[in-house]
């Protein structure tokens, strides 16, 4: 389910590195919590992130959520898709529904991100 | 948490469960739009059981169901319903709910479950001076809801009911998969459909079986996610949403509700001067010209001044926009006017637009 070359966060967001640059998407898990997307709200190519600032909002028919930069960066690319089809966040979240790319700043700042292992356990201590 | 008689068999379809007002239901099975589009273009289950029912019986049973509602008790033949509210003297709600006639001294209200405790409260402590016994039934009913273009199909073949001979807001007894039910045409959906009410303590199998003869023809079962969505375009009222102790019948825009002719009740005082005086805001509709979803609570501002909070607001999966509804003051009421409502830090420009959002053509 969850792509051992990903890293991931516990606010349910991951990342997969290529080179110096990192895509970034919301998991499995949190697409079907948020249930069906509508409405996916990109950051202009060219920003600046830090680390835990709110990269983009997704909205359900249901809920609104923050997706926060797992790493800082700067974004490259955004997933233009997504403005006409946002619900690939809940058919594809971690292929077609990725959100954006960065340009990694620090890649130490990925060590500390969680395993596709870690992120499981954390997953089931969630629903316990 | 209390749990209706069918909560294993919500969990057993893959119902997500949330509290809500104190029980565990779904909020959704398949997903909200897939549901709310079932329920538009062929038929629902809902498991409303968590709703309040309240017995009034004796000689005085309509003088006192008139005392306590604007709408006019005394136009209802025994199997007939309306829809009506529990005002206070400030012609505010204590809560809307639906008064089914039984008979001539029988009438049988059904509240919402947020409020089962406060209105039989209320209900209680307003039968002095009346000849009526009141009971507080809601933890012996289960209700379904069984709501869409194929209802009728889908239930008629199941009970001894002619469900064809039966207008909206009718109801009759009899057997529904051989259970003692009462079976109205109501809902809270816009969508033709029955609402079926039962004591039997093991209901189960009436789920199960139009769960079962329901799925080949497209029925879903439906969770509280999208009885949200369906009920906002046909605006059909929330309360704690779009109505409450704060704002008046008149204001919420359900004049229709409210009849002069048939002498005193609560609030008629206040409904007469605001009908003289005029109002000074009322509940619309409205779309957002902008990209996301209008939700309650987001702060609303006419001409820079903020006036109001969104009371309703949803993405409406069969419009395919952002829709809601908010209290406005009465001179930015127009249709087409236009007004803002901040969605997390930018103001998002709205309009107001006529309501309901949707009506259904075949209506009955």
């Amino acid at each position: 389910m969850y792509p051992n070359d990903f890293r991931y966060t516990k606010e349910h967001e991951w990342i997969k590195v290529a080179g110096d640059e990192a895509l970034v998407g919301i998991t499995d898990f949190a697409q079907h919590q948020l249930g069906d997307i509508i409405y996916v709200e990109l950051p202009p190519v060219g920003k600046e992130l830090a680390v835990r600032q709110s990269i983009s909002v997704v909205e359900s028919v249901k809920s609104v959520s923050d997706v926060y930069a797992p790493i800082s960066g700067q974004v490259v690319a955004v997933n233009g898709e997504l403005a006409q089809t946002a619900d690939l966040v809940n058919k594809d979240p971690h292929g077609k529904g990725w959100i954006v790319r960065l340009k990694i700043k620090d890649k130490k700042e990925i060590d500390g991100l969680l395993t596709a292992g870690d992120y499981e356990k954390f997953l089931e201590g969630l629903e316990h | 948490m209390k749990k209706t008689l069918f909560n294993e068999l919500h969990k057993k379809l893959g119902g997500k469960m949330i509290e809500f007002c104190g029980w565990e239901m779904p909020v959704e099975y398949s997903g909200i739009i897939p549901e709310h589009m079932a329920v538009r273009t062929k038929a629902g289950l809902f498991d409303v059981s968590h709703m309040g029912e309240v017995l009034v019986t004796g000689k005085q049973a309509l003088a006192y169901v008139q005392w306590l509602t604007p709408n006019d008790a005394a136009r209802l033949a025994p199997g007939q319903v309306q829809y009506t509210a529990l005002m206070t003297p400030e012609s505010t709600f204590v809560d809307d709910m639906l008064v089914y006639c039984i008979g001539p001294e029988e009438y049988f209200l059904v509240v919402n479950a947020a409020n089962v405790a406060k209105d039989f409260a209320w209900i209680a402590g307003h039968t002095k001076g009346f000849e009526v016994k009141v009971e507080n039934q809601s933890d012996a009913y289960s209700q379904l809801a069984l709501q869409g273009p194929l209802a009728e199909k889908i239930l008629q073949p199941l009970t001894d009911i002619a469900l064809a001979g039966m207008k909206s807001f009718h109801w009759a007894k009899g057997k529904v998969v051989g259970k003692d039910c009462l079976v109205s045409r109501t809902g809270y959906t816009g969508e033709d459909g029955f609402e079926i009410y039962t004591t039997d303590p093991d209901p189960g199998v009436v789920w199960t079986t139009l769960i079962e003869k329901g799925t080949p023809l497209g029925l879903l079962p439906i969770g509280l996610g999208a009885r949200d969505t369906l009920r906002l375009e046909s605006k059909l009222m929330l309360y704690g949403n779009d109505i409450s102790d704060k704002t008046t019948v008149l204001e919420a825009d359900l004049k229709w509700i409210v009849k002069l002719q048939k002498g005193g009740f609560l609030g008629r005082p206040v409904v007469e001067k605001q009908l003289a005086e005029g109002l000074k805001r009322k509940l619309v509709g409205f779309e957002l010209a902008a990209p996301g979803v209008a939700r309650p609570h987001y702060p609303v501002y006419v001409k820079g001044q903020k006036v109001s909070e969104v009371a309703s607001g949803t993405f409406s999966p069969l419009l395919k926009k952002a829709i809601g509804l908010v209290y406005l003051p009465i001179e930015a009421t127009a249709v087409g006017a236009e007004f803002e409502i901040e969605i997390r830090t930018k103001r998002a420009k709205a309009r107001v637009i006529p309501t309901p959002f949707y009506k259904r053509a075949d209506k009955k």
